[in-house]
């Protein structure tokens, strides 16, 4: 007999299932304002803290703190707070829309509004978005019209990808939003070639993409991280660490080990840690990964530090998997509820304005809504006319699919 | 006119674009200060600066993915892989990405792309260095599939691939870089100078994408191939005495299907070659579209010459390319009944 002792395979689990009591007390929350502001140019090698603690603007008492806090004036808090409510309001229709039957599928974003509308706001329009399929709010704070969203949920006669694609892989080039695709993590390395090419040709706008943990085990993320290192590109690499990949918690990401800023690190790029439900962090970070890439330093590898508050999709029912409320004990709270105890605290906002902000983000989705219903949905038979079907598979149509678009009566 | 090698013809397409377009960028892996594995790309860092030619890690789904973000920004990358043995892991961004990114975004979005790589057999590679995937490239909707066999037409077509919109997947007969193969490997190997088709004019030229040409007027047989077999064909007819006609398609998608039809119209038989694998091959649509189109010119069943439904040997390569004698088989059977 050999005198080793035998190896045993883990297989990562979430803390909590199905009936267990939300406890998050594993993870470290440090104070808002406890980190510092680093200078744009710094070195990866310093700012190694940055990837394992988390930068916080927004304390307990709902005011903003330390060197980190943006210092936003209360329009352009305002602004973000509308982009978000409205986010919300939109997902909260789809749903109930595709619930009647009426569109095929949706993606929510609740309680993940901030990291989208945030960076938005930090940065310019005319910087590229590579996103992933939850990030309407960046859409929205873009000032996408809501009717052309829904049109394309809809793929009715005015959806602008003409019934091609599934509801919420939206592509809005007018808004610098990338054609989302249904395949994870294949954009982040696309956005570092957009970035490469804005540098290359001395341009001034930098490219943005968001996956999420879950899709950091793909190899594109590696590749992403390594391409941009090796050619400085002028990007920003988000990673929205939602805690949930479908049924997958970020353990079975790799993410129970460490965080995913810190991957960064091995690439020789800083990784960021951030509250993503505090609006003012995430700009703080946006606007400081945005000025290292402009100033050609490089690329950040930003970690969105939140929680997937609904199911992963409207296929999707997350009590299977994880306790139903989880969300409600969620550390970092809700991201649409601390800006407007911010608002409140700082005497720019009230109760009152928040209920009647609310109602009016309803009412223009229930508008639209109805706007785009006129228009027709895919159950009444409303979509592109059906030869475009077999148009922009190339720039011109090859003789074989003119023959199939005929052969189907076309 | 100066006499090129397919890898000088390359090297010349290359050449002119990058001085044509400052949109064009080319880069991959060892293509930069040393020009290349293959040297196709020799001397082009030097001459249009490290931005304009350079060097990429190795990771092909990386080069590919970057090269697809510049296409959406609006430049006209070209990208090496360095052997199309090596282009599977990027075939997700291939397939899923560059493929469908017009389609998907109704237009929005195009990507102007181009993807070089050397491809075939013939050179003892074995396993990973002798492969033909042009099939899994063809059967991908949103994509243009091109191979040349000789310098001319190496050239005019990789600017037609650079200069068209849509992803190009350009493989290159890596067998043929230095001369004409016609499958006898027992004999000396002549240079392309020798051949007609090494006249590479030095300026800009095309050779439309979608046309197939032919590299052998016949009237008994229609040879339909393309890449090192096209040399492989013509030396089976020359050396049966049967009077083939091979079609040189040069674009395997879209195909000259006008070509494929005039020409099986006409000899009434159809002989398919490749060096990819059997199964599944280019050559079983290449035949589905001859019995669609030609059936009642048809006077005998097409016939097949390909790879054989193995993995590249090494040791068997001879057993395995299928050479003159396997074409001269093929040929014969066409010409029963």
């Amino acid at each position: 007999m050999r005198n080793r002792s035998t190896l045993s395979l883990r297989i990562p689990q979430p803390k909590q299932r199905p009936g267990d009591k939300p406890d998050f007390s594993a993870i470290a929350i440090p104070p808002a304002g406890a980190l510092e502001r680093p200078a744009t140019d710094a070195s990866h090698r310093d700012l190694i803290p940055y990837a394992y603690s988390m930068i916080r603007v927004l304390n307990d008492d709902h005011k903003a703190v330390g060197a980190w806090n943006p210092r936003l004036d209360p329009a352009a808090l305002i602004k973000g707070l509308r982009d978000m409510v409205l986010t919300r309001a939109f997902d909260d229709r789809m749903v109930r829309v595709q619930r009647q039957g009426k569109i095929s599928f949706y993606v929510k974003s609740t309680g993940e509004e901030a990291t989208a509308v945030a960076f938005a706001h930090a940065l310019e329009k005319d910087d590229m978005c590579f996103p992933s399929y939850r990030q309407q709010g960046f859409l929205i704070a873009r000032g996408c019209p809501l009717i052309q969203m829904m049109c394309q949920c809809f793929s009715n006669a005015r959806d602008p990808m003409k019934g091609r694609q599934l509801p919420v892989l939206y592509s809005f080039r007018e808004f610098g939003y990338f054609t989302i695709s249904g395949n994870l993590g294949t954009q982040a390395p696309q956005a570092v070639g957009w970035a490469m090419a804005s540098a290359y040709k001395s341009d001034d706008r930098i490219a943005v993409s968001f996956i999420g943990e879950g899709t950091t085990a793909e190899g594109d993320f590696h590749h992403a991280l390594n391409f941009a290192a090796v050619y400085r590109a002028p990007v920003i690499l988000n990673v929205v660490n939602n805690q949930w990949a479908i049924s997958s918690f970020s353990g079975m990401a790799g993410g129970d080990e460490t965080t995913f800023a810190s991957r960064a690190i091995g690439y020789g790029l800083p990784g960021l840690r951030v509250d993503g439900n505090d609006f003012l962090a995430v700009y703080a970070a946006a606007q400081w990964a945005a000025e290292r890439a402009r100033s050609n330093h490089g690329a950040t590898v930003i970690e969105l530090f939140t929680y997937r508050a609904e199911g992963h999709s409207t296929s999707d029912d997350p009590s299977r998997y994880r306790p139903s409320d989880e969300w409600r004990a969620w550390p970092l709270g809700d991201p649409i509820e601390r800006l407007k105890n911010h608002l409140i605290a700082i005497g720019a906002w009230s109760e009152k304005q928040h209920q009647a902000l609310i109602e009016e983000a309803v009412t223009l989705v229930r508008e639209t809504q109805r706007e785009t219903e006129s228009i027709g949905t895919l159950a009444d038979g409303s979509r592109a006319p059906m030869p475009t079907m077999f148009e922009d598979v190339l720039a011109e149509m090859p003789w074989h699919i003119a023959q199939q678009k005929k052969m189907a009566g076309a | 006119m100066p006499a090129m090698t397919m890898i000088q013809a390359l090297n010349s397409a290359l050449d002119v674009m990058l001085a044509k377009d400052p949109d064009v960028l080319v880069f991959g892996e060892d293509i930069g200060y040393f020009g290349g594995v293959f040297r196709v790309t020799e001397g082009l860092q030097k001459k249009h600066g490290q931005t304009r030619c350079f060097d990429s890690p190795i990771g092909e789904a990386g080069l590919v993915a970057a090269a697809i973000g510049m296409g959406a920004y609006g430049l006209r990358p070209v990208v090496e892989i360095q052997f199309a043995d090596y282009i599977y892991p990027a075939y997700d961004q291939i397939v899923s990405e560059a493929a469908r990114i017009r389609y998907r975004s109704a237009g929005e979005f195009h990507v102007p792309l181009t993807i070089r790589t050397p491809y075939g057999g013939g050179i003892y590679g074995g396993q990973t260095h002798s492969q033909s995937p042009e099939a899994l490239f063809t059967h991908v909707t949103g994509l243009k599939t091109v191979i040349p066999s000789n310098p001319y037409d190496a050239k005019g077509l990789l600017i037609s691939a650079i200069e068209d919109d849509d992803p190009v997947i350009f493989l290159e007969p890596k067998r043929l870089y230095n001369g004409p193969f016609d499958g006898h490997h027992d004999k000396a190997v002549t240079p392309w100078a020798k051949h007609k088709a090494s006249e590479v004019p030095e300026g800009h030229y095309a050779v439309p994408l979608g046309k197939a040409a032919t590299a052998r007027a016949g009237s008994a047989v229609t040879v339909l191939t393309y890449g090192t077999m096209v040399h492989v064909a013509i030396a089976a007819a020359e050396e049966t005495g049967i009077d083939a006609e091979v079609v040189d398609l040069r674009t395997l998608m879209p195909v000259d299907i006008d070509a494929i039809v005039r020409s099986v119209q006409k000899t009434g038989r159809c002989v398919v070659a490749h060096e990819a694998t059997l199964t599944s091959g280019f050559g079983a649509e290449l035949c589905a579209l001859v019995q669609e189109h030609c059936f009642w010119h048809l006077e005998a069943p097409i016939q097949r010459v390909a790879g054989w439904d193995t993995p590249y040997p090494h040791a068997f390569e001879w057993d395995y390319f299928p050479g003159p004698k396997r074409l001269a088989d093929g040929l014969k059977r066409a010409l029963e009944n």
